[in-house]
C-alpha cells in the first residue's frame, strides 16, 4: 500500500500500472499530500469533475506518485460552496493547475497564494465555466478587456520587455514578461492559455475512437505518448490487457517518437548558438527518420498509429530490417556530431553555466521529464514502473547534475543512443503470431482509468472517466510541461536577455498541451 | 574545425526538386495580381503565426528548412516580424485568445499580402472545430488565398501552397 491514512481506503485500478483511487473529504487532503511530499512523493496532476447531476457535488482529483505507484485521491466538494484547502505550499506546481481548475469549474482553492485567472483571457465570461455540464458557450461570449495584473519590480534602472504571444521565429505563441537591468534578467513572467481551444470540452461529446484521434493531438510533437495514455487509460477502465505484439509495437513507436524530437532540438540548440552545421545535420537525421515513419507506418509523425486494446499498424520483416539500418546509420552518424559539439568552443561556451536549475530547486519544484533528469531527478516511468514490455528492456535511464543546457544536451544524447538500443531490442522481440486485436469499441458505466507514459518530454498522463451509460463524461490529459513552465522562470535568472531562446529551447516545453 | 568540414563534404547536397504549383489550392482567385509578384521580386518573406495549433504543423514547416526541402535555396525566407512580412503562414483552428492577436498581425503586415493557411484545423476547423474556445477555420478571422490540407501537410504540400500563392494567377 503506497499511502496509509486512518480516512483513506483505497481501491486497486486494473491498470499497467500500480494506480489505486480512493475517496476523501476535504479536510484529509493536506495530511495526505504531505505524507507523499515527506516521503519523496511528487504531485502529478490536479483536476476536478462535475458530478452534480450524480448528486455527487464536485468532485477534486488528485494524482500523486511515489515509489510504490501512483494514487489518485478523489475529493467530495459540496454542489453549492466547491472550496478545497490550498496545497500549493505542499507542492508548488498545484499553484497554476487550481488556478487552472477554478477557470474552467470554479472550484476553489481556499488560502492559495495565487488567484489570479491562468487558461481564461477574454473568451469567456468570468463566472461562467466551461466544464460545467450546464455551461452555455453561446452565452459565454464576451468582449471583456482581457486584463492580468503582473507582478511588477520596481527599482532604479529596472525594465520591462513584453514579448509575444506572437514570438520571431517558428513556435507556439505565448507571453513572457522580462524585468531586466541592462541585459540581466531580474525576473521572468510567463502568461500562456493562448492556445486554448477547449480540448477537455471537446473529448465530452466523443465516442472513444474519436477521442483517441484528439488525445493524439494534444500536443502534435508527442502524439505516441498522449495516444498510448490514453489507451492505457481505456483498458484500464474495460480491464482489457492488449496483446503483446502491440505492446512492443507501441514501446517502438514511443522510441521513434524520441528519437525524431531529441534529433530536432539537438539541430536547434546548434543553431541557437549560430552553429548553423548543427541544425543541417540533425535535420538531415531526423527527416531521415520522418521518411521510414512515413513508409512504414503511413504517418511522418505516427499519429493514429495507436488505437484502444490494440494498435493500428503492423511492421513486416523488410520493415524491421530498415529499422536496423536506420538505427545503426544514427548511432554512427549522431556519435560524429556529439564529438563535434563536444569540441566546438564556441557551442561549449554558450551551453556550459547557461540556465541552471540546482538540483536542489528541482526537487523543490517538481520539475520532471528529461529536464528534471539533466538536474538529478531520477525519475523515469519507464523505469519505476516498468509496464510492459518495458519490464523486459531494463531502460538506463540518463541522469546528469548540472542543470545546465548543457546538461540537457547531454542527457538528450544519452537518451538518443539508448532509444536506439531499445529499438532494437524490440524488434528482435517482436514476433509475428496472429494475435486478435482486442477492438475496444465502448467502455464499461462509471469507470476511471488512469494511463501514464514517459513521453519524450517527461511523464504524460490521460485519466478518463464515464458516466453511467459508458460514454467519455471527462477526460483530463497532462503534459509535464505544467510542472517545469514555472522553472523556465528560474532557470532564466541572472542569465542575459540573448540567452533565453537558448534556455527554453532546451527545456522545450508545449503550449498547446498545457493550454488544452 | 577540420572535423566539420569533412562531415559537410560527405553529406554532400541533400536538396530536392520544389514541387509544381497547384491551382486548386487557392482559395481566392481575385487578389493576386501580376503587380504583386512583380513587387516581391524573386525573394519572399514569410511571418508565421500559430493561431491555437496542436503544434503537428508547426514540426512540418520546421522540416521545409530542413536540407531536403531547402526553403531558403528558393529566396523565401521566415522572418520575425510582421512588418518585414509578405506571407503569413497561419496554422491551427484561432483559438479564441489568439483572435485579436491574428488580427494584429494581419494589419501589421504591410500590403500587398498574402495568407497561406496550413493544416485541416487552419481549413475548416479540424479535430478541434468550433466552439466556446476556437473560432474554427483561419478564413473565419483573416482573408486566406491559398489552404492546404493535412493533418499536418508535409513539407512538400507546404511548399507547393507557399508556390502556388506567389505564382501569376492562370487567366
Ligand atoms: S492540422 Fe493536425 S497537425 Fe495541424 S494543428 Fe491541426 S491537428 Fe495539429
Amino acid at each position: 500500500m503506497p499511502i496509509k491514512h486512518p480516512n483513506l481506503k483505497l481501491t486497486r485500478l486494473t491498470d499497467a500500472l500500480p494506480a489505486w483511487t480512493g475517496e476523501i473529504g476535504p479536510d484529509d487532503l493536506h495530511e495526505i499530500c504531505r505524507q507523499v511530499h515527506d516521503g519523496g512523493g511528487r504531485l502529478v496532476a490536479l483536476w476536478g469533475s462535475d458530478t452534480r447531476q450524480q448528486d455527487r457535488g464536485f468532485q477534486l482529483h488528485v494524482l500523486l506518485l511515489n515509489e510504490t505507484g501512483m494514487v489518485c485521491l478523489n475529493v467530495q466538494l459540496s454542489a453549492e460552496q466547491p472550496v478545497y484547502p490550498d496545497i500549493s505550499q505542499i507542492f508548488p506546481a498545484a499553484s497554476r493547475m487550481q488556478r487552472a481548475t477554478y477557470d474552467m469549474l470554479g472550484i476553489y482553492a481556499q488560502e492559495g497564494h495565487d488567484h489570479r485567472k491562468w487558461v481564461r483571457h477574454g473568451a469567456w465570461h468570468s463566472g461562467s465555466f466551461p466544464l460545467r455540464k450546464d455551461f452555455d458557450a453561446a452565452a459565454s461570449r464576451t468582449d471583456e478587456a482581457d486584463a492580468y495584473p503582473f507582478v511588477q519590480v520596481e527599482g532604479q534602472g529596472v525594465h520591462e520587455i513584453p514579448v509575444g504571444p506572437v514570438h520571431a521565429g517558428i513556435i507556439e505563441p505565448g507571453h513572457f514578461r522580462f524585468s531586466i537591468i541592462g541585459e540581466r534578467v531580474l525576473r521572468l513572467e510567463e502568461r500562456l492559455g493562448y492556445v486554448h481551444k477547449g480540448i477537455e470540452k471537446r473529448f465530452e461529446s466523443m465516442s472513444l475512437q474519436q477521442g483517441a484521434k484528439l488525445a493524439g493531438r494534444v500536443s502534435g510533437d508527442s502524439t505516441v505518448a498522449y495516444a498510448w495514455a490514453y489507451a492505457m487509460a481505456a483498458e484500464s477502465i474495460a480491464k482489457v490487457t492488449p496483446p503483446s505484439r502491440a505492446l512492443w509495437m507501441r514501446a517502438l513507436l514511443l522510441e521513434r517518437e524520441r528519437v525524431a524530437n531529441h534529433l530536432g532540438d539537438l539541430g536547434y540548440l546548434g543553431n541557437d548558438v549560430a552553429l548553423a552545421f548543427g541544425f543541417a545535420q540533425f535535420w538531415i537525421l531526423k527527416e531521415q527518420v520522418l521518411r521510414n515513419n512515413a513508409a512504414l507506418f503511413g504517418h511522418r509523425y505516427l499519429m493514429d498509429t495507436i488505437a484502444p486494446g490494440g494498435v493500428a499498424v503492423t511492421l513486416s520483416a523488410e520493415g524491421k530490417r530498415v529499422i536496423e539500418a536506420e538505427c545503426a546509420m544514427l548511432e554512427q552518424q549522431v556519435r560524429i556530431l556529439r564529438g563535434i559539439y563536444d569540441e566546438h568552443a564556441g557551442v561549449q561556451d554558450r551551453f556550459i553555466g547557461t540556465g541552471v536549475v540546482t538540483p536542489k530547486l528541482a526537487a523543490q519544484l517538481g520539475l520532471c521529464g528529461l529536464a528534471g533528469r539533466a538536474s538529478a531527478q531520477a525519475w523515469d516511468a519507464r523505469v519505476q514502473f516498468a509496464c510492459a514490455p518495458y519490464d523486459k528492456l531494463d531502460v538506463q535511464m540518463s541522469t546528469y547534475r548540472n542543470g545546465d543546457v548543457a546538461s540537457r544536451a547531454i542527457v538528450r544524447f544519452g537518451e538518443l543512443f539508448e532509444s536506439l538500443r531499445l529499438q532494437r531490442e524490440i524488434l528482435v522481440n517482436l514476433i509475428h503470431e496472429d494475435e486478435a486485436p482486442a477492438a475496444l469499441a465502448k467502455l464499461p458505466p462509471n469507470g476511471f482509468g488512469i494511463g501514464m507514459v514517459e513521453g519524450w518530454r517527461g511523464e504524460v498522463m490521460v485519466a478518463i472517466h464515464t458516466d453511467a451509460q459508458g460514454n467519455l463524461t471527462r477526460v483530463h490529459p497532462h503534459d509535464p510541461s505544467w510542472q517545469n513552465w514555472p522553472l523556465l522562470e528560474h532557470a532564466i535568472i541572472d542569465n542575459i536577455v540573448p540567452d533565453f531562446p537558448l534556455i527554453n529551447k532546451s527545456f522545450n516545453l508545449s503550449y498547446s498541451g498545457q493550454d488544452l | 574545425m577540420y572535423q566539420i568540414l569533412k562531415q559537410i563534404i560527405k553529406t554532400g547536397i541533400k536538396t530536392e526538386t520544389p514541387p509544381q504549383v497547384d491551382e486548386s489550392m487557392r482559395v481566392d482567385t481575385q487578389r493576386l495580381q501580376q503587380e504583386i509578384l512583380d513587387v516581391f521580386g524573386g525573394a519572399l518573406a514569410i511571418r508565421q503565426v500559430d493561431a491555437g495549433s496542436c503544434n503537428g504543423c508547426e514540426l512540418e514547416i520546421h522540416a521545409v528548412n530542413n536540407a531536403y526541402y531547402n526553403i531558403e535555396g528558393m529566396g523565401i525566407k521566415f522572418v520575425a516580424s510582421p512588418r518585414h512580412a509578405d506571407l503569413l503562414l497561419v496554422t491551427g483552428p484561432v483559438s479564441r485568445h489568439m483572435e485579436i492577436a491574428l488580427k494584429r498581425t494581419y494589419d501589421a503586415t504591410p500590403d500587398p499580402k498574402l495568407v497561406v493557411a496550413i493544416g485541416d484545423c487552419a481549413c475548416d476547423g479540424g479535430i478541434f472545430g468550433e466552439s466556446y474556445a476556437s473560432c474554427g477555420k483561419v478564413s473565419n478571422v483573416i482573408p486566406v488565398d491559398v489552404v492546404v490540407s493535412g493533418c499536418p501537410p508535409a513539407p512538400t504540400a507546404i511548399l507547393q501552397g507557399i508556390l502556388t500563392a506567389i505564382s501569376a494567377r492562370k487567366p
